[in-house]
């Protein structure tokens, strides 16, 4: 395996991240600390706790997993759209790197950044809400496969777009309407009976129930359901990406 | 990884590539290149170099045909080949916002190999960048760019060098200073294959030509050879005193009455056994026609290269 070029890719990106810090990591810290004034505070002193929650410390979860999704597809498609667009793809393409090594470079790195940003949201909700974390480590697992799926899903849209239209394309009309309605703000069980199926639906509901779940033991539901889900669809991004570099769509044709 | 000895730097058999707009760019294309080799791939616009060069290179997928680079295989030893390959692409692409030391670094790493600042040092002085390390790319000139794009396909040690166009878009005091790169890197044993535009840029540094076009190889052949086999030679005679027109003698040889009746020129075949220079003289002689100065010129490499272009 060659280390060095996951080593090489990863550090790029990351320094990436570090030369442009206020638009990788500040402009997504502010916006969910925005969120809190306004949901937490301002409106949500006037909602009743929710399953025994107050409402602002209900949506931390919601607004983490919001922002490590829409970070995750957004770093993950940049970071290799980027070189494509330049022209800086041959080098890659010419290297000796296989393309598991590829994707822990750039997966890895838009995984990194979106974990570190989704660890300081957690930091910067304490200031807000009273905060509880009763599995941590189940916290940080669902973390880490949304992190590394949705980067995977992020680096499959870079390959895929042609043009910077299409690369916010999926983000905007898809990624954002499935998170909020996937419960970030809202338990599912408060919605009536048809719209509670139809939001079972949408993958976004199992990956915030069981990060919920991993703060406050309440979740929309089972925590084996939320893991599968999750697992299912890292192994759907993996089965895509081996596919792109095995038939070389988009890349040396 | 060390290549296996006296191998061939380069070894591709019926190599065809097929875009997927059905446009075939390569057509059964068979070409050697031996170690050390400087090897000038000439041809005109879309005639299927660029092609070539990224098909061995890993970037383009050939549709058929087996490429060796150093005895490797490059599907089932890929990494050993690309580890061989260094890519000078005939587009400037940069990172516009990285400094010209990380990118270098970044393609040192890229390729596997473990950090050595010391060579990187040596190579950017080489190519006269040591002082402008911390700059972004994005601040350098064309010139500039170009010999990043040459530190980056230089920072892994690749015994194969391709150069796409290397000196496009140079101007000519940086294009002879390349040249002179060129040359010192295949001093150290790098095979360099080299494509271009400047005809004279292949006569001056390539020891074999290679002409493409519609996507086949035409012709492979060492480049004196190849000027001595198609090279036509011409003998000019300036006249002491102007003729008006040719001796009668002299009508239907090979030969011009030029620059206002001050100049012969005759062109003949130097393969040819009797080439008819002494008869030419001995007519000359006949008919009491003086000359002040004789010289001889042979083809150069563009005419060679636009007659085998036009036969195709």
């Amino acid at each position: 395996m060659n280390l060095r070029a996951v080593a090489a890719i990863y550090n790029f990106e990351m320094a990436r991240t570090f030369r442009t810090i206020g638009q990788s990591i500040a402009s997504p810290v502010i916006s969910t600390v925005l969120y809190f004034v306004v949901f937490g505070s301002a409106i949500g002193s006037r909602i009743n706790n929710i399953e025994g929650i107050s409402y602002g410390a209900f949506i931390v979860p919601g607004l983490i997993m919001l922002t490590v999704l829409s970070q995750s597809v957004s770093n993950a498609s940049f970071g290799i759209y980027f070189p494509r667009f330049t022209g800086t793809i041959y080098e890659l393409l010419s290297a000796p790197i296989s393309f598991v090594e590829v994707l822990m470079g750039y997966v890895g790195a838009a995984a990194s950044k979106s974990l570190i940003i989704g660890l300081i949201i957690l930091a910067t909700s304490s200031f807000f809400v009273p905060l509880e974390v009763r599995h941590p480590f189940w916290m940080l697992t669902f973390l880490v496969l949304t992190c590394l799926s949705f980067s995977l899903l992020g680096f499959i849209i870079g390959i895929w777009a042609d043009g910077f239209e299409k690369l916010q394309l999926i983000p905007l009309l898809i990624i954002t309407p499935l998170a909020f309605l996937g419960g970030s703000f809202y338990s599912i069980r408060m919605l009536p009976g048809i719209w509670r199926q139809i939001s079972l639906a949408n993958p976004v509901v199992y990956l915030i129930s069981g990060f919920r779940w991993s703060f406050y033991e309440q979740a929309d539901v089972s925590l084996g359901i939320s893991l599968a889900m999750i697992l299912i669809f890292l192994m759907l991004g993996l089965v895509v990406v081996y596919w792109i570099f095995r038939t070389g769509y988009r890349l040396r044709n | 990884m060390t290549p296996p000895d006296k191998t061939p730097a380069l070894e591709i058999r019926g190599l065809e590539k097929t875009y997927q707009n059905g446009f075939q760019a390569l057509k059964t294309v068979d070409l050697t290149i031996q170690t050390g080799e400087i090897f000038a791939l000439l041809g005109p616009n879309g005639a299927g170099k660029t092609t070539l060069i990224n098909a061995v290179c890993g970037i383009v997928r050939p549709s058929a045909g087996q490429i060796q680079v150093c005895g490797f295989d490059h599907v089932t030893h890929y990494r050993n080949t690309r580890d061989l390959i260094g890519l000078v692409p005939q587009e400037i692409t940069t990172d516009a916002f990285e400094t010209v030391w990380n990118t270098v670094r970044f393609s040192r790493g890229l390729f596997g190999k473990p950090r050595n600042d010391a060579y990187i040092e040596t190579l950017l002085k080489r190519l006269s960048l040591w002082d402008k390390k911390d700059n972004q790319l994005r601040m350098l000139s064309g010139g500039m760019k170009r010999r990043v794009m040459i530190a980056k396909a230089l920072s892994h040690e690749p015994q194969v060098l391709f150069l796409d166009e290397p000196t496009a878009g140079v101007d000519v005091t940086l294009r002879s200073s390349m040249w002179d790169q060129v040359r010192e890197l295949r001093e150290t044993g790098v095979t360099i294959i080299l494509t271009t535009h400047y005809i004279e840029e292949a006569e001056e540094m390539a020891d074999r030509i290679g002409v493409i076009n519609h996507g086949e190889l035409i012709l492979t052949e060492n480049k004196k050879s190849l000027m001595k086999k198609l090279g036509k030679k011409e003998l000019v005679i300036d006249l002491a005193q102007p003729l008006t027109e040719l001796p009668a003698s002299l009508a239907g040889k090979p030969i011009q009455l030029l620059q206002d009746g001050q100049q012969l020129v005759y062109t003949y075949d130097t393969l040819q056994e009797n080439n008819g220079v002494a008869e030419l003289m001995d007519e000359l002689k006949t008919q009491h026609i003086r000359f002040k100065d004789i010289s001889t010129q042979q083809s150069s490499l563009e005419e060679i290269f636009v007659q085998l272009v036009g036969q195709a």
